[in-house]
């Protein structure tokens, strides 16, 4: 029998009020677990798990509005990038992949973004480790498309369903005639792609109204490229072609046929790039020489968003984390009520103790171990609780929110949870614990 | 240096005790803190000399309670201590337990002087050299009989010892309560469980503080017995005290608290 035991024993006799308070302890750290869960996930989901690639290249402007655009289609795209800026890219040894995303359409039913790319996009991983996995065929035809899970779940589609999408976003009200067919439905990726409809580029570019004016195309590849103008040549070449089809045509719609699109009248929205892993370095440059010309930027996927994520959403976290340090210290101060109103009916329990032959230092450590018990106690209660929730509720959070919750990441906080909960208990046990300390025997015995 | 001569002191009383055999050896010489016994041939448990304590009143005024020049218990002795109510019976023992000090004097308990002390080894002295038999049992309620009797050893800094406390129980009939909580108990049962509690340490000397007080006429005798046989067989010193004329008549000696207090000494 140690100290601890007759803690512990004491506890027992006080069943209720120690239940209480111990379980007020587990509310407050499951709180904390949880909140540091969720946080965990957002975290994860907005920048170490985001993205398969190492670089975005659009146009320049904003970092931040390509990424979010780009990898998360929360934002329209800055601008257009000329398709042949993609052909140049694929030529760079340093480059391993290279794949185009146009996008600015939504789906009819539920605003879905829609996104024109290659089969390349579902071949790529889409996070580090993690493939796509494709239940249906591959795209063949122009307007095949393939449906992320949670546009499969909230409009019910499955392979085989066909839709219509708005042109220019949610709130436009010019719907385009041409009609989509669902090819394949991705498995779920708790990533933006589980909400976006995946077109074939060339088909992407065959819907009626994309095609832009040939003088505007003309004088955008004439800004990008001021600086090379053999590229600049090629590509007027390719325009005056265009120009010659039309006045030969007289500039006809193509709603009843379509034309293969000129590369020099096509555009990009972003383009997703995978540099050789063997070489670090390659990023970096690749990032460094795309700044220095044309009109394009290159910005590593995770960095901007880390950026947001820690200005937002960090002091989101440290806020909800200091709310919850507050509730724990409530909890604790309910700890130091109970015991230290014990201490008056535990008065002559102490006296016999000390007559026992119990130092002081004894009846001291017994009510510091009795606060402890109670704090340690409620708080690897709350710990589990709080771990066992956040595993419950992962397959319902990613099915709902496509939000992947990893219940058993330990977070820095929760490292220092329980060396805290320690201190606290020393805290709040400390008085009750003097007074135990200070107790006249020969008084007490006689109480 | 004085915590090492204390120290070895109690190692080389402690090596004296062989299982129940309790008796110190009677050519030892022991050192007492701060003086020193030349021998111990007289095998005392308890040597009260030049005791005094007063109490000061709430109003600054002092008042003596205890003046004993000399009161000695030998080893293996029972006495019984008669005394009126308020005459400084309860004092007394809390002084021999070291549980008060006295304003001047030594109270030599098992060849050590409890009087001068540091209070941290007075309290592991008495929890290894002085059981003590409460009036009102005073058992702790959330412990149960074995672990009532176990408590006492866990401060002793040897540990507890569960056969050992288990043998206790049944030695004083309990061996079929041992997890029954004190309100199970009876309270004859429960003062039977305070007996064995006080022994659990092996002390040399036992302090019963009316034991029989709150028994029923039935268990007073089972209880007085008990005590005493317990103590005969272990050749544990008793010091009882008792209010009962009755009691006290069973005892060889009998003293009388205000025969050899004398409070006006402190004055």
């Amino acid at each position: 029998m140690n100290l601890l035991t007759i803690a512990w024993k004491s506890l027992l006799q006080r069943r209720l009020a120690s239940s209480l308070t111990a379980l007020s302890i587990a509310l407050g750290v499951m709180l904390m677990v949880l909140v540091l869960v969720v946080f965990g996930a957002v975290d994860s989901a907005f920048t170490q798990r985001s993205i398969g690639y190492d670089l975005i290249v659009g146009p320049k402007g904003s970092d931040l509005q390509l990424v979010l655009s780009a990898v998360y289609r929360m934002q329209p795209p800055i601008e257009n990038l000329p398709y042949m800026y993609l052909e140049q890219l694929k030529k760079d040894r340093r480059i391993v992949s290279a794949v185009p995303l146009a996008f600015g359409d939504v789906t009819k039913e539920g605003s879905f973004p829609i996104v024109g790319t290659t089969t390349e996009y579902f071949e790529n991983e889409y996070m580090p480790g993690q493939n796509f996995r494709i239940r249906g065929k591959r795209i063949n035809g122009l307007f095949d498309t393939i449906i992320g899970a949670e546009v499969a779940r909230q409009n019910g589609w499955d392979v085989g369903s066909q839709f219509n999408i708005v042109h220019g976003g949610a709130e436009s009200d010019h719907v385009h005639d041409e009609k989509f067919t669902v090819v394949a439905v991705l498995a779920r990726t708790g990533t933006a792609n589980d909400r976006t409809v995946f077109l074939n580029l060339e088909g992407f570019y065959a819907i009626a109204g994309h095609e832009k004016p040939v003088a505007e195309i003309e004088k955008r590849l004439k800004d990008f490229y001021a600086a090379d103008p053999e590229r600049l040549a090629v590509a007027m070449k390719q325009l005056e072609e265009v120009k010659a089809h039309e006045a030969e045509s007289g500039g006809h719609d193509h709603h009843d046929h379509s034309h293969s699109t000129p590369d020099a009248m096509k555009e990009v929205s972003a383009i997703l790039v995978k540099t050789r892993k063997e070489i670090p370095s390659d990023s970096l440059l690749l990032t460094s020489d795309i700044q220095k010309g044309f009109q394009a930027m290159a910005v590593n996927p995770v960095r901007p968003i880390h950026k947001l994520v820690n200005g937002l959403l960090g002091n989101i976290q440290t806020a909800m984390i200091v709310l919850i340090a507050i509730i724990i210290l409530v909890s604790g101060v309910g700890i130091f009520v109970s015991i230290y109103n014990s201490m008056s009916d535990r008065r002559k329990e102490i006296g016999i103790m000390r007559a026992l032959g119990a130092g002081r230092m004894h009846v001291f450590g017994i009510i510091l171990g009795e606060s402890t018990l109670l704090c340690l106690g409620g708080g690897l209660l709350g710990w589990f609780v709080g771990h066992g929730l956040a595993i419950a509720a992962a397959p319902w959070v990613i099915q709902q929110i496509g939000l992947l919750i990893d219940p058993w990441t330990l977070n820095k906080w929760e490292s220092i949870l329980f060396p805290v909960l320690i201190g606290l208990a020393t805290l709040v046990g400390f008085l009750p614990a003097m007074t135990a300390y200070r107790t006249n025997v020969a008084d007490a015995l006689q109480s | 240096m004085h915590l090492l001569v204390n120290a070895l002191v109690w190692r080389s009383n402690s090596r004296r005790f062989g299982g129940f055999a309790m008796f110190p050896s009677p050519e030892s010489s022991l050192s007492v803190s701060g003086r020193c016994l030349k021998s111990w041939n007289d095998l005392m448990s308890l040597l009260l000399e030049k005791v005094r304590k007063s109490y000061v009143e709430p109003s600054g005024r002092k008042l003596p309670v205890l003046g004993i020049d000399r009161f000695e218990v030998k080893q293996g002795e029972q006495v019984a201590l008669l005394g009126a109510s308020g005459g400084g019976k309860t004092t007394l023992l809390n002084i021999i337990s070291g549980i008060l000090t006295p304003d001047a004097g030594s109270v030599v308990v098992d060849g050590r002087d409890l009087a001068t002390m540091p209070e941290v080894v007075r309290d592991r002295y008495r929890a290894n050299r002085i059981g003590i038999v409460f009036q009102t049992f005073n058992l702790l309620p959330a412990f149960t009989a074995l672990e009532n009797v176990m408590l006492g050893m866990a401060f002793s800094g040897k540990g507890a010892d569960r056969e050992f406390a288990k043998q206790l129980l049944e030695r004083v009939g309990l061996g079929h309560r041992l997890n029954h909580s004190p309100s199970k108990l009876s309270v004859g049962e429960q003062q039977r469980v305070a007996v064995a509690r006080a022994l659990a340490n092996k002390p040399v000397l036992l302090l019963a503080d009316e034991p029989t007080a709150n028994v029923d006429p039935a268990n007073q005798q089972l209880i007085l017995d008990l005590i005493r046989d317990t103590c005969r067989d272990h050749n544990v010193s008793l010091l009882m005290v008792t209010h009962s004329m009755d009691v006290a008549s069973s005892f060889k000696r009998v003293e009388r608290l205000q025969d050899f207090n004398r409070p006006e000494l402190c004055l």
